[in-house]
C-alpha cells in the first residue's frame, strides 16, 4: 500500500511545485526600503503596501525598515554595491551623492510613458535635469508661539516680520527667571538647526542661499540672516547653550516653558501636547524681512521617494510611486504622519479635526515648500561648516560678513 | 618505524597546534584582521566604498588629513583628554583606593563607600554622557549651586563654551573612569605583606614615607599596566564626546574619533575617514606595542 501511495504523493508534491513556481515567476516582488515604517502606527505602511498589492495584482512588496540613521548607511551601501532596494525612502540632502552615483533612475521617462499628471505633485527633485525624487510627504517648520508668555510679556500682536520678532524676543526674555525669548539648536552632533532655525529666515522672505547652482552665502539674504541672528544673541534673548542644544531640547525647552518662541517640525505638535497639556501656543509662519509682501518659503523636511537605477523591475516600482503619489493614498499615508501631503489635491484629516494642523495647513497653502539643501553634494558637510561658522560668530571671534565668507569658501570646495 | 613513518609522525606532531589554533586564528582573522586591512585598503583608493571602481590614490589622503589643521586640533585634544584622564584616573583611583583599604575607617563605612565609588562603572557611556549634559547644562544643578555658594557670578555653558568645553567632557570621562583604577590599585594594596609597613614604624617612617618608599613601588607594575591600557582605551572613546559636545562648539571638543566619524558619515569622505583611522590605528599599536614589552619584560 505505502510502495502505491508514494508515487501518487510525488506526483502531486511535483504539481504543486510547479504550480507555486510558475505563481513565483509571476509575481515580481518590489523591495521598499525606507525608514517610515517605525515612525508609523504600527502595521500602518504595511496595510497601504497591501492595498497596493490588491490593487496590482502579481506585484508584491517586501518592506525593509530600520531607524533614519540606519537606512541612510544601508542606502549609501546598497548604491555603491549595486544591491539598492528597487523602491527607495530618500532624504532630499541624500540625493546628490545617490545621483553622483548613478544610483538613482530618471523618472522623466515613466511619467511620460504613463502620462503622469505632473501638476498634482507638490515638488519634483531633479539633479542634472533628471527627476531622482518626490517628497511624499513633508514635515513643514513653522514659529511655535507660546502664548501665555506671549501675554505675561505684552506681546499682543504675534509677530510678522524679524523687526517685530526681536522686540517680541527681547519683551519675553527674563534670564533670571531663565525665561528666553528664543531657542536656537546648532549642535555639531545634527547640525540641521542651520537648515531648520537659521536659514528658514532665508527661504521665508522669498530668498535664496544660492546663486546660479551656486552657493552665494556672501549675499545679501545670507548676512543679513547672520547679522539678525547675531542681534538676538548680543539682546540675550536667545536660550544659553546654543553650541551644543539639540532639536530635542530645543522642543523640551518649550515645552517647560522656558523659551517663548521656537521654529519646529508640525510633527512635534502631539509630542509637546503630550508633554504638556496645558501649554497654550499658537503658529505662525517664520517672520519676514521689512516690506516683504511675497509668498513666503516653508522650511521642510520631507520623506522623499526614487526608484534605483539598478533596478529590474523599474515599470513596477513607477507604479508603486504613483499609487503613493495618488491622491487618496498620499492623503491616507500623510495623515497618518501629521505630515503635509505630495499631492497637491490630497487633504490629510487632521487638518480639519485638529486648530493647530488646521492653521499651519493654511500656512502651507498660502506659502511654498522651500528646502534649498535638498539635492546638495554632502547637505550635512555643508551646514556643519556652516554651523561652525556661526558658532564662531556668536561666540563674538568674527562678524556675520566674515561668517559668510568662511563657509562660502568651504561650500564652494565641495561643489 | 621506518624513516618515511617517522618523518609523516614529525609532520603530524608540527601541524597539530596549529589545527587546535585553527577556529580561533579563523575567527580573529575575519573579526578583526580583514576589516583592519579593507580600512588600511580603502585609505590608498580614490571614492573608497561609495565606487564599484575606486582608483588607487596613493598617499593624495595621508596628506588631505596631515594638511588640515582641524585634524591637529583634533590630535592635540585627543592627547589633552587622554593625559588628564589618565593622570586622574591614577591618582583618584588610588586616593580612594587608599580610603578603602584603611583600618582608620569604620568598615559599615568603607562598605558604602565602596559601592558609592565603584558606581559611575555600572553606567554606559551614553547614560554618563546625559548626566552630565543634564548637571553642567546653564540651568542645571552644577551651576545653581556654585551660584550660591559664591564660586561663579553668573552661568556658566560648560559644555557650550570653546574654554570649558574640552575640560568638561575630560572631567566627565574622569568621572566616569576611576573606579578601574581604585579596584586594581586595592587589589594591589591588599596583597602588599604587612612586614614591609611594620618595619617602616620601627624605624620610625611618617605616612607620606611608607607612601612613596613602600605603597607606590610595590604598586608600581599594577600602575604602569592600568594606566597604559587606559591611555589605550581613552584614546578611542567617541560616544562621550558626541553626546555632550558632537565635537564642539566650534572645534574645541573635536577628538580623533569624531574627527573620522564626521569625515566618514557628514562628508561621506570614506577614504580620508580611512586614512585618519589608520593614524589611530598606528597611535593605537605603538602604544599596545609598548605595553606588551612591558608586560614580558616583567
Amino acid at each position: 500500500m505505502m510502495f502505491r501511495i508514494k508515487p501518487a504523493m510525488l506526483k502531486i508534491a511535483a504539481a504543486a511545485w510547479l504550480l507555486g513556481a510558475t505563481g513565483a515567476m509571476a509575481d515580481t516582488t518590489l523591495e521598499f526600503t525606507q525608514w517610515w515604517e517605525p515612525e508609523l502606527p504600527a502595521g500602518s505602511l504595511r496595510a497601504i503596501m497591501d492595498g497596493f498589492e490588491a490593487a496590482n495584482p502579481g506585484i508584491k512588496v517586501t518592506l525593509v525598515s530600520g531607524p533614519y540613521a540606519t537606512t541612510r548607511d544601508q542606502i549609501s551601501v546598497g548604491a555603491a554595491t549595486g544591491t539598492l532596494s528597487d523602491v527607495v525612502g530618500l532624504d532630499g540632502a541624500w540625493v546628490n551623492n545617490l545621483n553622483a552615483q548613478n544610483a538613482l533612475a530618471d523618472m522623466n521617462p515613466m511619467m511620460d510613458a504613463s502620462g503622469f499628471d505632473k501638476s498634482q505633485v507638490a515638488d519634483i527633485i531633479k539633479v542634472d535635469g533628471k527627476a531622482v525624487m518626490f517628497p511624499v510627504a513633508s514635515f513643514v517648520y513653522p514659529v511655535f508661539v507660546n502664548l501665555d508668555l506671549a501675554a505675561q510679556a505684552g506681546v499682543t500682536k504675534l509677530p510678522s516680520t524679524r523687526a517685530e520678532f526681536l522686540e517680541a524676543a527681547k519683551k519675553m526674555t527674563h534670564a533670571d527667571k531663565n525665561q528666553y525669548g528664543w531657542v536656537l539648536p546648532l549642535s555639531l552632533q545634527t547640525p540641521s538647526g542651520v537648515q531648520n532655525d537659521m536659514m528658514s529666515w532665508v527661504w521665508a522672505s522669498g530668498q535664496s542661499m544660492m546663486a546660479n547652482g551656486k552657493p552665494d552665502l556672501v549675499g545679501k539674504p545670507v548676512v543679513d540672516m547672520l547679522a539678525f541672528v547675531k542681534s538676538l544673541n548680543d539682546a540675550g534673548t536667545i536660550s544659553p547653550g546654543i553650541a551644543t542644544k539639540t532639536e530635542q531640547e530645543k522642543v523640551e525647552e518649550f515645552v517647560n516653558d522656558r523659551v517663548g518662541m521656537m521654529i519646529d517640525s508640525l510633527a512635534h505638535v502631539n509630542l509637546i501636547r503630550k508633554r504638556n497639556p496645558k501649554l497654550n501656543f499658537d503658529l505662525i509662519p517664520v517672520p519676514v524681512v521689512e516690506n516683504y509682501t511675497g509668498k513666503r518659503g516653508l522650511p521642510y523636511a520631507s520623506w522623499g521617494i526614487g526608484i534605483s537605477a539598478a533596478s529590474k523591475h523599474q515599470e513596477e516600482a513607477w507604479k508603486l510611486v504613483q499609487y503613493l503619489m495618488s491622491e487618496k493614498v498620499n492623503a491616507k499615508l500623510v495623515s497618518l504622519a501629521n505630515a503635509f501631503p505630495g499631492n497637491v489635491n490630497a487633504k490629510p484629516d487632521f487638518v480639519t479635526s485638529d486648530k493647530a494642523f488646521g492653521k499651519a495647513f493654511e500656512i502651507f497653502k498660502t506659502g511654498y515648500l522651500a528646502n534649498e539643501f535638498t539635492g546638495l553634494p554632502v547637505a550635512e558637510d555643508l551646514m556643519t561648516q556652516f554651523d561652525v561658522q556661526a558658532q564662531k560668530m556668536l561666540a563674538g571671534e568674527q562678524s556675520p560678513e566674515q561668517a559668510a565668507a568662511t563657509a562660502q569658501k568651504g561650500w564652494m570646495a565641495k561643489f | 618505524m621506518t624513516r618515511q613513518k617517522r618523518s609523516h609522525h614529525k609532520l603530524k606532531r608540527a601541524v597539530a597546534p596549529y589545527l587546535y589554533l585553527s577556529p580561533s586564528l579563523l575567527i580573529i582573522g575575519l573579526l578583526m584582521l580583514l576589516p583592519m586591512v579593507t580600512v588600511i585598503a580603502y585609505s590608498f583608493q580614490n571614492s573608497a566604498v561609495l565606487r564599484r571602481d575606486p582608483s588607487f590614490a596613493g598617499l593624495k589622503h595621508y596628506q588631505a588629513i596631515f594638511d588640515d589643521p582641524v585634524f591637529w586640533a583634533s590630535l592635540w585634544h585627543t592627547l589633552y583628554f587622554t593625559c588628564m584622564s589618565v593622570i586622574f584616573h591614577m591618582t583618584i583611583g588610588m586616593v580612594f583606593a587608599l580610603m578603602l583599604n584603611s583600618d582608620r575607617i569604620n568598615p559599615t563605612l568603607r562598605n558604602i563607600l565602596r559601592v558609592l565609588y565603584i558606581l559611575p562603572w555600572l553606567f554606559t557611556a551614553v547614560i554618563i554622557a546625559v548626566i552630565w549634559r543634564l548637571l553642567l547644562e546653564p540651568n542645571g544643578v552644577v551651576n545653581s549651586i556654585l551660584m550660591q555658594i559664591g564660586i561663579i557670578g553668573s552661568k556658566v555653558e560648560w559644555f557650550s563654551s570653546p574654554e570649558t568645553a574640552l575640560h568638561a567632557v575630560t572631567f566627565a570621562n574622569i568621572w566616569a573612569g576611576y573606579p578601574l583604577f581604585m579596584v586594581s590599585l586595592l587589589a594591589g594594596l591588599q596583597g602588599i605583606p604587612k612586614d614591609f609597613y611594620e618595619a617602616a614604624d620601627i624605624d620610625g617612617a611618617k605616612a607620606y614615607q611608607k607612601l612613596i618608599f613602600i605603597t607606590i613601588p610595590q604598586l608600581m607594575p599594577i600602575i604602569i599596566s592600568i594606566s597604559l591600557l587606559d591611555f589605550i582605551w581613552t584614546m578611542q572613546v567617541f560616544p562621550l564626546i558626541w553626546i555632550t559636545t558632537g565635537g564642539g562648539p566650534i572645534y574645541s571638543t573635536e577628538v580623533l574619533s569624531t574627527y573620522t566619524y564626521k569625515l566618514a558619515f557628514s562628508s561621506y569622505n570614506l577614504s580620508q575617514a580611512s586614512a585618519s583611522a589608520v593614524v589611530i590605528l598606528l597611535i593605537s599599536l605603538g602604544l599596545t606595542l609598548f605595553y606588551i614589552r612591558y608586560q614580558k619584560a616583567r
